[in-house]
This record gives C-alpha cells, structure tokens and sequence, in this order.
C-alpha cells in the first residue's frame, strides 16, 4: 500500500491515529490547547458511527472511557492539564481494575489554570500515578507530529497487552504544531483484541470489573500482582533514544518538545566544533533508568532539560545516584523553563557552554 | 404443581450484609424478578453504586462494572453504548445519584442514553453512617444535620438546602422518557414498583430513551427507628412529600399494553 503522507496538526494527528488504531469510543471536554483533537474524534468517529460523547465534565468523560472499555471497545480520552487533574479520579480506577485505555495529555502551564502555553509540569502527575493508591500506568513522550501519531497508534496496543491505561504526554506545542506526517494502517472495524475479563461475554458465569476489595491480604495480593507486571513493563517497554553519545563531552537529557530544542543546540555545538550528546526518554513510564546509569557509570555528565521546574530530573538522579566514576557521583546538571515559556537552542547551549567552562555549580 | 414463588435466577442465593429492615434486599429481588421474566440474565449488566448497596454484585448474578462515586450514569453510558443490546441497570443511591453524581446524572438522562436507573431514596447516608443526603427531609436528623435539616439560608439559618426532588427535576429534560417512583412501605407499593422497573427495563430494551424508577426505602439504622416503625416514616412522612406514580411516560402507546 502506497505510503500515506499529510500535513496535519498534532492533536489531529493524534485523532487520525486513534481512530487507525480501532479506537471504538472517544469521551472528551474541550479545553485549550487541545480543542482541535476533540472536534476531529467528533467528526472522525461519528463518520464511521462509532462513539463520539462531549462529556459533561473531564471526570465523567473518564468514567465512560472506564465504561467503554469494561464493555469490550478500545476507548479514549484527551485533555490538556487541569483536565488531566480531574481525570486522575478514573484514572486511579481504571489502574485499579485493570482496564486498557488511552489518555492523552495535550499539556500546558501551571499550576491552577495556569496558561495556556506548552509546559512539561505535569511529569510528576503522569509518572508517579496522578491519583490515590499505589500503582503506576504507561506514559509516552513524543517529540514531533509523526512519533505523536505513532505513539498513539501504539498506545491503543501496548493497553491491550499489559491491560493498563496508557497516557501520551505530548504539550501545547506538539499539539498545535504542524508537520508532516505518515499515517499508520487503517484496522478499520477488523477484530479488537479479546478481553475475557470484559462484561458483555456471555460466558455463563458472571465477570464483575471492579477495583473494590476489603479484604486486605487479598487487596495486597492484587497489589502485588500488578507491581510484578510492572517490572515486565519496564523489561520490554523501556524506550528512549540516544544521539551523538560516543563523543558528547556533555549529555543533555530531555523529552518531548525540549528534546527538539536540545537537538538544535546539540547541532549548534556540533559546527562550532563541541561535541553534545542527547539523550531522549520516550518512555517517561518506565523510566529507561538502567541505560541512563550505564552512561553515568562509563563517566558522562549530564544536563537535564525541561519546561519545568525540574521533574525529570528527579528520575535521572535516582537512575546515576548508583553509579559512580573513579570515587565521584556523576554530574547532574539542570536547565529549566517555568510557566509556559520555551527555552531557545542559543539559551540552551549556553548554558551547556557555561557548565563545560566550570562556571556553573555542579549538583 | 406450579412454583408461583420462589427465589429469582438472577439473585444469589445467599444471606445479604444489609441491616435488617433495609429496603435493599427488597428491591434487588424486584430487579431480579423483573430480569427472569424478561429473559436477559446472560445479556444484563450492574452499574455497581458506591454507597451501602456498593454489595449489589455479590448478590445479583450476572456482570457488573464498578465506576467511581456518583460516575455510576457516566460508566453505564460507555457500557451501554458498547453493549447496546444489553439490558444496563444503573442502580444508585441518593448521595450517589443526587450529591456527587448530579452532574452525570443529569446529563445521561438528557442524552437519553439507553439504560435504566434504579435510584434508591432513603433519605440519609447509610454506608457512611447516617449523613444528611441531598434527599433528607426538612428537620430530619442526621449525624450532618444534628437539629434537623434546616432549609433557610445563612446565616440566620444553617442554609442546608431543599430536599431534591429527582424524577420532578429530570422530568423537564428531552432525554428522558419514563420516570417513576414507588415505594417498598406497603406490599401494594412493592408490587407497583415491580411494574414500574419492568416496565423501564421493556422500554429500555426496546431503545425507547432514558429510564429511571426512584424507590422510597426504609433506612431503620441510620434513621434509628425499629424497621416497622420506619416502613411507617416512609408511608407518613416521605410520601407526602415525594408524590408516587410515573411521574413522566412518554413510552411508545405499545409500551402500555404491556401486561402485569
């Protein structure tokens, strides 16, 4: 089949994906910077008379993705960070009951309303499980038009498969942006993957899907279980990329839209003759700690950025606090930009530039 | 010889965690019969509440989902809209349904989603421990309310609100179709609202639009009253002032030669 490729926005993209990965019901409230991924799953999904529903609110719109998706159908939500917030209570739910689905966090600035500029501020609510319990769920960081519909595509999948909720944290700007990208395969209505555990199987013996259980030996046996298909989550679906590591005298860490600012200033570098490696989560959920301590363990230093006030970081440091070189922890610097404001590649490489020279405190 | 009474395919055979006296027991026997008459035990499906009767699936015998507190119509939307050929029973108490699930109640019933709700007025919070429930009525006692609901506004009064009126208020919105409300004081009322909930679920199986039946239920516990003493309260003081009857039938005319 002919390649597919369209100029598109990213929450388009997004929508476009979904509905090519047999995304059967789509739950959503508007709310800036997302509103164009809601009006193309109304006009995508109700086109091929699957289930469209402005919801009422951001956590009913999670319920009946929670409904949807106990129901058998492949069901998703999106939003952008303080609906994302109200989400968290359906969220915790779904994680508890086991149940695949889609999230996507199209995010801006905080806290509170906050603006409506990208930000990276909710990595802490995303990967540290944003509501109450003990439990964690899939988050994907893409970096462009193309991996956000790639990895919503795959996210519909990797739900399936691990039978958890998956969240694509994209931002303002990956949303709003366009770029060219080429679509993935249609499934059309072909079959969805069978859940035997849904309601709705006329099995003959009734299935209850519920996070509900007072009985506490049993409730931690669950707990545990769940914590078990963690770790192989984190064995077979830790993602990152790495660019230019071999000689890089400074590795920036970064995700997302920083990471493409990163890439530029690792670019400037390069012509003005200094070596800069990037090294990019893809992943943000399960962390990909294990390469990052490798690298700490082989002598890089490194230089976390984010559109925050450094979240990220937290997880970089956890993934070196282990590893050290000739005696020496390894460096972790950070550089980050708050409320809504996008660092520029100059800024970025200057601030690298400052660390190499020594003039910038080491953490 | 012929069986004209016996314990109903779709409920569980076993002894419930209610209180005795609790209305509970009652209507979760009404559903039951209601589903064995209509056939749909394998192709039924539980909004499990949050509440008291957040033990409806253990007793009733076939699938259940399980939403957060008051999501109960938000999760039966999805559910249904996946299943539509499924008989989706949202069963919710009043701190459920008209507290924290205001918002996803009445925007299900006015998007006329196919299911039906079984809305269980009791007055008071049971689960919890006898809290004023947006349905308790004008000075009655709760742990919330310990002089009574008092209505009038702050700060002369205590600005506690109304007692809401649910079939009334959802009365207005295009979505739904029928609204009902029974009681379980009387055997009379009880065989009234058996035909009321069947009467919601033929409606619902045959696509017709939003359904809900309201049952005024006796809460002996939390009420602190003996359990004929509260079947009493619920004839003397609740039903006065929540009216019984369909409160809106806008059915197909087929509907109503339906047959008790």
């Amino acid at each position: 089949m002919a390649e597919e490729r369209r100029l598109m926005k990213g929450n388009e993209a997004i929508g476009e994906a979904a509905i090519r990965a047999g995304c059967d019901a789509y739950f959503g409230y508007p709310i800036t910077p997302q509103n164009e991924l809601t009006a193309y799953m109304a006009s995508g999904m109700l086109e091929r008379r699957r289930t469209f529903i402005q919801a009422e609110s951001e956590t009913a719109a999670m319920s009946m993705v929670f409904g949807a998706s106990a129901g058998g159908g492949r069901a998703m939500t999106s939003s952008s960070s303080p609906g994302v917030s109200l989400k968290q209570e359906g969220i915790s739910y779904a994680c508890g009951a086991d149940i695949p689905c889609v999230i996507v966090n199209v995010a801006r600035s905080g806290p509170g309303l906050g603006g409506i500029s990208p930000s990276q501020g909710d990595y802490f609510q995303a990967t540290r499980g944003g509501g109450h319990g003990d439990y964690y769920h899939i988050v994907l960081a893409p970096k462009s038009v193309q991996e956000a519909a790639d990895l919503t595509y795959g996210a519909f999948e990797l739900a399936d498969k691990w039978r958890m909720p998956v969240m694509v944290l994209a931002d303002g700007l990956i949303g709003q942006m366009m770029e060219g990208v080429v679509l993935p395969l249609d499934k059309g209505e072909s079959p969805r993957p069978k859940r035997p555990w849904a309601v709705g199987q006329a099995s003959g013996r009734p299935n209850h899907v519920t996070s509900l259980c007072l009985d506490p030996p049993a409730l931690e046996a669950s707990v545990l279980a769940r914590f078990e298909r963690y770790e192989r989550v984190a064995a077979e679906e830790t993602r990152f990329e790495a660019v230019n590591l071999d000689k890089a005298e400074l590795v920036f860490v970064a995700y997302g839209t920083a990471s493409r600012i990163c890439l530029g200033a690792l670019q400037m570098a390069k012509a003005a003759g200094l070596e800069l490696g990037l090294f990019r989560p893809v992943s943000l959920w399960p962390f990909p700690s294990a390469e990052l301590s490798r690298l700490a363990a082989a002598g890089k230093r490194f230089l976390a950025v984010e559109m925050s006030m450094g979240q990220m970081v937290q997880d970089l440091r956890l993934a070196v606090s282990g590893a050290a070189t000739g005696g020496r922890a390894a460096t972790v610097d950070f550089y980050g930009r708050a409320g809504g404001v996008i660092p520029s590649e100059e800024e970025v490489l200057a601030y690298a530039k400052t660390l190499l020279q020594g003039k910038a405190g080491a953490a | 010889m012929e069986a004209i009474y016996k314990h109903p395919k779709s409920l569980v055979s076993v002894q419930t965690k209610y209180c005795p006296g609790c209305g509970h027991g009652v209507i979760h026997r009404l559903i039951a019969e209601a589903i064995d008459e209509l056939g749909v035990q394998d192709r039924s499906v539980l909004m499990n509440p949050v509440g008291c009767s957040i033990w409806a699936d253990l007793y009733f015998d076939f699938d259940s989902v399980q939403v957060p507190h008051g999501r109960t119509p938000a999760g039966a939307t999805g559910v249904k809209r996946m299943l539509p050929g499924h008989l989706v029973v949202c069963y919710q108490g009043d701190g459920d349904l008209a507290a924290i699930g205001t918002a996803e109640i009445v925007h299900a019933a006015n998007r006329g989603e196919r299911f039906t709700t079984i809305f269980v007025n009791n007055a008071i919070y049971g689960m919890t421990g006898g809290q004023m429930a947006p349905t308790t009525l004008v000075g009655q006692k709760a742990t919330t309310a310990p002089k009574g609901r008092d209505p009038q506004g702050a700060p002369e009064g205590a600005g506690m609100g109304y007692p809401v009126r649910v079939c009334e208020m959802l009365a207005t919105l295009g979505g739904t179709k029928y609204l009902a409300r029974g009681s379980v004081d009387t055997p009379a009322n009880v065989r009234k609202t058996k035909q009321y909930i069947k009467k919601a679920f033929e409606a619902q199986l045959r696509g017709e639009g939003f359904t809900m039946v309201e049952i005024l239920s006796p809460c002996p516990t939390n009420w602190q009253m003996g359990p004929a003493e509260a079947l009493d309260w619920v004839t003397s003081a609740m039903i006065p002032y929540y009216r019984l009857g369909e409160i809106k039938n806008e059915l197909q005319p087929a509907a109503e030669g339906g047959k008790e």
